[in-house]
C-alpha cells in the first residue's frame, strides 16, 4: 500500500483527511493489511462464501402502502432546507 | 478505410407499477405529492433503518423476463452499490451485480416493416434515486435542493445486448420494449415524466471485424425523437473523429435537447468504482419453479405475437391491426366485440374510428366506456345489415357513450330503423324527382354524379331514415326508363 | 442496598406487592445516575421525563392487573446510545450523530417500552460501536466501576458499567465482534449475544449488519432471560430476524447441567490468555463437572483465521453502512462548504473519530477493484470454514466453554495508540459473530481484583443452553450480588 492508494480510498469515502492524517493512516492500514493477509494462508479451495448466517431466503413482504413520515418529521434533523426540500451545494 | 458499423446497446430502466416502494411502505406512486412527504425511515436512509424486499416488485421483475424469454435462475440476491450522491440517501443503491433475477433473452421488433431479435443480457430489480432540483441552470447555480418522495421506487433495469447497428433500430427497439411492459402492466410507458428511461452505449467498428470499439454511454434521452436523434449524432461524432485519426474517449455523454448535440459529463464524475458486495440486510431469493410456471402461465400474449394471430385470424389490415394492438384491453375489447357476432372488419373500422375517438376525447380507456362490447357489435350489425345509417349510427354512438344507454336500443326506441319500405321508398323518390328535375335529366343524359343530390334528398326527407343503397337502386330504375 | 442491586423478580415481587413503586425505582436510578455516574460516565444522557412518564404508566398497570404485567413492568432499564428512540437524541457515539433525533424506535426499544419497562438514559459506547474499551466515544470515556483506572470493554461499556454500578437494572447493548460479553465480562455482569437474526436490528444504527446483534446486559443471567424473551422474535421490519419461535427460554435456567456435554476449544486456551483468566475458567470447569457435565477438549482449527476474516468483513459492512452520514438528512450542516465534495469531506472528516476513519478506509480498501477477491470474498471464505468448524464440534457437544476476554479490564489508553493490539481483545468472541451463534458471558470470578467472565457459546439458536449453562456457572460461584466498591450506598 503506498500514499496514493491511501488517498484514492479518502476520496472514494469522502473522509476528506490531511497530508498528516493520510500518512498516519498509511502507516496503520500497511500494518492492519499485513495482519489480515492472514488470510491468504487458509484453504479455502473447497468452500462456498458466507454473506449472511441463518439460512434465510425469500424473506418479502406485501405490496401494501404503509404511512410516511410528516414533511416536517422527515427533514426535522435537516440542517439545512428550503422550501420543503434538503438543499446541498451544487453538483459541481 | 473500411465502412464502419455502429454497435448500439440499450439499458432501459422502468419504474413499476406497485403500490408502495421497492423496501418500505411508502407509495410508489409520488408524482404530485409535496417534497418529501413520501418518505419513511428506510427509504430517507435514517440510521438504523432496514429494508424488506416488495413481493409484487419481484414478481413483476420475473413477469417481464419471462415475456423477453430470459432463464429465471434458482438463486439471486441483491448487492450494494456504494457512491455518494445527494438524491441517494444511503450512500448506496440496492442494486442486483452478479446474481440478478433473470439472464439472458431476448426481444423482437420491428423496422421497416422487417423483424428483428436483440439479445437481452438481464432483467434486474434495483431502487430509484430520488430528484434533484437546480436553482436556474445547473451550471451556473450554486446550490440544488432535493426531494426524496421518488428514493426507493421500484426501478427494473432491462439491459439490451450490444445488437443494434443503426440508430433507426433504437427507437423500434425501445417501442417494442414499452409496449410489452405496458402489456405486462408493469410500467405505464411515460417517458416524459420519466418512469421510463433510456441509456445507450455506442461504439463503431469496422463492418466485419468483431472485437469491440470504445464504447460511449449516452444518457438524458427522454423521447423516441431524442434517442433517434442522439444517437445519430454519437454515431456522426465518432465517425468523424475515427476519419480524422482520432481516438474515442471511453466516457458518459449526456444529450443536450438545447444543443441537440451529446455533451460529455466528464469532470462530473472521478473514477467510479462501485464496491458491489452482497447487501446483508437482505436474505437472498430462492426463485421456485413452482412460481415461475405459476407466473408464466399468466403472460398475456405478447404483442407481436397478438398481432400475427389478429392478422391471420380475422380479415383486418395490418394498419388495423397496429391500432387494435396498442394495448392488450384494446385488443381484447376487438375480439369481444367479433365474438359477440359484429364482423372483424367493421368492428375495427368502429371501434379504431368513432369509438376511439370518443374514448380520447372523454380519456377513458375502451374496456372502460360505457359502451360494451357487445354494444358496439349489436350497432355494427345493425349498420352491416343496412338497418341503421352509418351517420345515424354515429351520432347515437356519441349520444350513448355520454349517457350510458345502449346504441341499439335508441335506434329502436327513436324508430330511427332505416327505411326499405316501398310504397314509403317510392313516395320519396318522386317527390325527389319532382324537385330536382334538372339532375334527373342529366343523370339520363349520362352524368353518373347527378345521382348523388337525388339521393340525398331523398335521405333529407325521410329524416335520414331512407336505406340510402335502396334509394340510389330505385333511382337508377326509374330513370332507367324514359317517359313512363 | 440499593433497590438496583435487586434482581429483576425481587423486584418485579416488592413492585406487586406494592412495598415499591416503579416511580420510586426510577427516582432512585436517576438520583444514584445524579450521584455516581460523574465518575463513571455511563450515560450520555438520562431521559427523566420518558422515565417518569413510563414510570407512571408502569405503575398504573401494577396496579390495574398486577398478575398480568410483563416482568419487566416498572424496571429501570437503559439503552445503548446506537438504538434509536423516538423523540431522544441518538449519537450512536459519534460527532456526527451529533443533536440526531430519530423519528422512530428501535423494534427493541418498542418492545422494551411494550412490555413496561422505564428507559432513564441512553448510554455511552464506542464510536458506532467500533471498540473494544470504550475509548472511541466521541463525546467521553466510561471507566470501569470496579476500577476508574481501567477501561469497561466496549463498545457496550456505558451498557455495562450502567448495570455493574446499579444506575440501571438492565441495559442493551449491541454485539458484534464481542461488544456485550466483553465489556459484561470486565465489568462482572451478565451479558448475551443472541444468535443473529433472534433479536431484531431495525433501528439498530448499524456496524456491521451481518453480524451485529442486540442484546441484554443485567446482574443476573434470569434477569438476562427476562429481557430476551421480551426482545426477541420476528419483526416485519428485519429481513434478517427469524421466525423461528423464540420458545420458553424461563425454563432453561433451572435444568442443571448434569447429562450436557461441554466443550472447550484448545484454541481458545492458547498465548494470550492471561493466568488469572485461565484460573476463572479451571474452576468453573471442576464446578460445572461437580454438577454432573462432561467436559471435553475440542478443537475449532479456523480459529486463527478469524480475526483476520472479521477485521476484513466488518469493516466491509462498516465503509458502506457509514455511508449515509453525508450531512444532508442529519448533521449539523456546512455552511461554508462551496461544493458538493467538500460538504461530504468537511461532514465527515469533522464527525468521525480517528477509528471509524480507520476501519471505512480498510473496508473501502478490501471492496476496492481488484482487492475484492483476495480479502472481501476470501474472508466470507474463511467465515464459511469457522462456521463448519463450530457446526462439526456442536454435533459433539451441547455448548462451549471459554474465557470471555484473554484478560480482564485493561488500563486505560493503554491500547489506544496500537490498533491491531486493540483488535487482539475480541480474538475469542467474534468466531461467534462470524458463524452467528448464541453466546453468553458469566460473571465466574476475579483476577487480581477485576471480574472475569466466562464465554458460554451454544449452537445457531440456542439461546436456552446457553442460558443453562451460564445459570449453573452463576450458581456454582454465586458473586452476582457483589458490587464494585463504592456503589453499593
Amino acid at each position: 500500500m503506498d500514499l496514493a492508494q491511501v488517498e484514492h480510498l479518502s476520496r472514494l469515502a469522502r473522509l476528506g483527511l490531511s497530508p498528516e492524517e493520510l500518512q498516519t493512516l498509511l502507516g496503520q492500514l500497511t500494518a492492519i493489511v499485513a495482519a489480515v493477509d492472514k488470510l491468504q494462508e487458509a484453504d479455502v479451495s473447497s468452500v462456498d462464501p458466507t454473506a449472511q448466517v441463518g439460512g434465510l431466503y425469500d424473506v418479502m413482504r406485501a405490496d401494501e402502502v404503509a404511512p410516511s413520515l410528516e414533511a416536517e418529521q422527515a427533514l426535522a434533523n435537516a440542517p439545512r432546507k428550503e422550501a420543503g426540500l434538503l438543499r446541498v451545494p451544487a453538483i459541481q | 478505410m473500411a465502412e464502419l458499423e455502429p454497435v448500439i446497446g440499450l439499458e432501459v430502466h422502468a419504474q413499476l407499477l406497485t403500490k408502495s416502494k421497492m423496501f418500505c411502505g411508502c407509495r410508489a406512486e409520488y408524482l404530485g405529492l409535496p417534497p418529501n412527504s413520501n418518505t419513511c425511515p428506510t427509504c430517507l436512509g435514517l440510521p438504523g433503518a432496514l429494508p424488506v424486499i416488495n413481493r409484487a416488485a419481484v414478481e413483476m421483475t420475473i413477469r417481464t423476463a419471462l415475456a423477453l424469454a430470459c432463464r429465471i435462475p434458482e438463486f439471486s440476491k441483491f448487492d450494494r452499490k456504494n457512491y455518494f450522491y445527494p438524491d441517494l440517501p444511503k450512500g448506496y443503491q440496492i442494486s442486483q451485480f452478479d446474481l440478478p433475477l433473470s439472464l439472458a433473452g431476448q426481444l423482437e421488433f420491428e423496422v421497416d416493416g422487417q423483424r428483428r431479435a436483440c439479445g437481452i443480457t438481464r432483467v434486474h430489480l434495483e431502487e430509484d434515486a430520488g430528484t434533484l432540483h437546480h436553482a436556474g441552470e445547473i451550471h451556473t447555480s450554486n446550490f440544488s435542493l432535493v426531494d426524496l418522495n421518488r428514493a426507493g421506487v421500484p426501478l427494473m433495469e432491462v439491459v439490451g445486448e450490444p445488437d443494434l447497428r443503426s440508430p433507426r433500430e433504437a427507437p423500434q427497439y425501445l417501442r417494442a420494449l414499452r409496449q410489452l411492459l405496458i402489456y405486462l402492466g408493469v410500467n405505464d410507458g411515460n417517458m416524459e415524466q420519466g418512469s421510463l428511461r433510456c441509456d445507450a452505449n455506442v461504439s463503431l467498428r469496422p463492418r466485419g471485424q468483431r472485437e469491440m470499439g470504445v464504447k460511449v454511454e449516452v444518457k438524458n434521452m427522454n423521447s423516441f425523437r431524442s434517442l433517434e436523434a442522439a444517437l445519430t449524432y454519437e454515431v456522426g461524432r465518432q465517425t468523424d473523429l475515427i476519419q480524422r485519426g482520432m481516438t474515442i474517449v471511453q466516457e458518459t455523454r449526456g444529450w443536450s435537447e438545447l444543443e441537440q448535440a451529446t455533451v460529455s459529463q466528464r469532470g462530473k464524475e472521478e473514477a467510479q468504482d462501485y464496491r458491489y458486495f452482497p447487501e446483508p440486510d437482505l436474505p437472498p431469493l430462492k426463485v421456485g419453479r413452482e412460481l415461475v410456471e405459476q407466473l408464466k402461465a399468466g403472460l398475456p400474449e405478447p404483442p407481436m405475437r397478438l398481432r400475427d394471430r389478429l392478422l391471420d385470424q380475422y380479415e383486418i389490415s395490418a394498419e388495423q391491426v397496429l391500432v387494435l394492438t396498442e394495448r392488450p384491453q384494446d385488443a381484447a375489447y376487438f375480439e369481444a366485440v367479433v365474438a359477440a357476432g359484429a364482423p372483424p372488419r367493421a368492428a375495427a373500422n368502429w371501434q379504431a374510428g368513432p369509438l376511439q375517438a370518443l374514448c380520447k376525447a372523454a380519456r377513458v380507456e375502451v374496456e372502460r366506456c360505457s359502451i360494451s362490447a357487445g354494444e358496439l357489435a349489436d350497432l355494427v350489425r345493425m349498420v352491416e345489415a343496412g338497418e341503421v345509417s352509418g351517420s345515424t349510427a354515429r351520432e347515437l354512438l356519441a349520444e350513448a357513450f355520454e349517457s350510458g344507454a345502449s346504441p341499439a336500443a335508441l335506434v329502436t326506441e327513436r324508430g330511427l330503423a332505416q327505411v326499405s319500405d316501398a310504397a314509403q321508398m317510392d313516395a320519396w323518390v318522386d317527390d325527389a324527382l319532382r324537385q330536382l328535375p334538372k339532375a334527373a335529366a342529366d343523370f339520363q343524359a349520362g352524368a353518373e354524379r347527378a345521382l348523388g343530390p337525388l339521393v340525398g334528398a331523398i335521405r333529407k326527407a325521410s329524416g335520414n331514415r331512407a336505406n340510402p343503397d335502396l334509394a340510389a337502386r330505385l333511382l337508377r330504375e326509374r330513370l332507367a326508363r324514359p317517359g313512363e | 442496598m440499593t433497590l438496583l442491586g435487586l434482581s429483576i423478580s425481587e423486584l418485579g415481587r416488592r413492585l406487586r406487592s406494592r412495598e415499591v413503586s416503579a416511580r420510586e425505582l426510577a427516582l432512585e436510578a436517576l438520583d444514584r445516575i445524579a450521584r455516581l455516574d460523574p465518575a463513571v460516565g455511563a450515560f450520555l444522557r438520562t431521559t427523566e421525563e420518558l422515565a417518569m412518564a413510563q414510570a407512571e404508566a408502569a405503575d398504573r398497570w401494577l396496579a390495574a392487573d398486577p398478575q398480568g404485567a410483563p416482568p419487566l413492568c416498572g424496571i429501570p432499564v437503559a439503552h445503548k446510545d446506537v438504538l434509536c428512540t423516538s423523540g431522544v437524541e441518538t449519537t450512536a457515539g459519534s460527532r456526527i450523530l451529533e443533536g440526531f433525533v430519530p423519528p422512530y424506535d428501535a423494534t427493541v426499544v418498542a418492545r422494551m417500552a411494550a412490555a413496561g419497562a422505564v428507559v432513564v438514559g441512553k448510554l455511552n459506547c464506542d464510536e458506532f460501536a467500533m471498540g473494544s474499551s470504550n475509548e472511541n466515544s466521541a463525546y467521553q470515556a466510561t471507566v470501569n466501576p470496579w476500577d476508574h483506572t481501567r477501561v469497561p470493554g466496549g463498545s457496550s461499556g456505558g451498557s455495562a458499567a450502567a448495570v455493574a454500578a446499579r444506575l440501571a437494572c438492565a441495559t442493551l447493548g449491541s454485539d458484534t465482534g464481542g461488544s456485550i460479553r466483553l465489556p459484561a465480562s470486565f465489568c462482572g455482569v451478565v451479558g448475551v449475544k443472541p444468535s443473529y437474526g433472534r433479536v431484531s436490528r431495525y433501528g439498530l444504527i448499524a456496524f456491521a449488519s451481518s453480524l451485529d446483534q442486540v442484546g441484554p446486559l443485567t446482574k443476573t443471567v434470569e434477569d438476562s432471560q427476562l429481557v430476551l424473551s421480551a426482545i426477541a422474535g420476528a419483526d416485519p421490519h428485519d429481513s434478517t430476524a427469524t421466525t423461528e419461535p423464540v420458545g420458553d427460554l424461563a425454563a432453561a435456567l433451572h435444568q442443571g447441567v448434569q447429562g450436557l456435554r461441554l466443550g472447550v476449544p484448545r484454541e481458545y486456551l492458547a498465548a494470550g490468555v492471561g493466568a488469572g483468566v485461565r484460573e476463572v475458567l479451571d474452576q468453573a470447569c471442576q464446578r460445572l463437572e461437580r454438577e454432573g457435565a462432561e467436559l471435553v477438549e475440542v478443537s475449532l482449527p479456523s480459529t486463527e483465521y478469524a480475526l483476520a476474516a472479521y477485521y476484513v468483513i466488518a469493516p466491509a459492512e462498516v465503509s458502506s453502512n457509514l455511508a449515509r452520514m453525508d450531512g444532508v438528512r442529519f448533521g449539523r450542516g456546512e455552511p461554508a462548504a462551496t461544493s458538493l465534495v467538500e460538504a461530504y469531506e468537511s461532514a465527515r472528516h469533522r464527525g468521525f473519530g480517528p477509528e471509524v476513519r480507520r476501519r471505512i478506509a480498510l473496508g473501502t480498501y478490501v471492496l476496492s477493484s481488484g482487492y475484492y477477491d483476495a480479502y472481501y470474498l476470501r474472508a466470507q471464505k474463511v467465515r464459511t470454514l469457522v462456521a463448519q468448524d463450530f457446526a462439526r464440534v456442536f454435533q459433539q457437544v451441547d455448548a462451549l466453554v471459554s474465557p470471555t476476554a484473554p484478560t480482564a479490564a485493561f488500563l486505560l489508553g493503554e491500547r489506544v495508540a496500537d490498533p491491531l493490539a486493540m483488535y487482539a481483545t475480541d480474538a475469542l468472541t467474534l468466531p461467534a459473530n462470524l458463524a452467528g451463534l448464541a453466546g453468553i458471558s458469566v460473571p465466574a470470578g476475579f483476577a487480581e481484583g477485576l471480574p472475569v467472565g466466562v464465554q458460554v457459546l451454544g449452537p445457531y439458536l440456542g439461546e436456552a443452553v446457553c442460558l443453562r449453562v451460564a445459570a449453573a456457572v452463576e450458581a456454582l460461584s454465586d458473586l452476582w450480588h457483589q458490587a464494585p466498591p463504592g456503589t453499593d450506598g
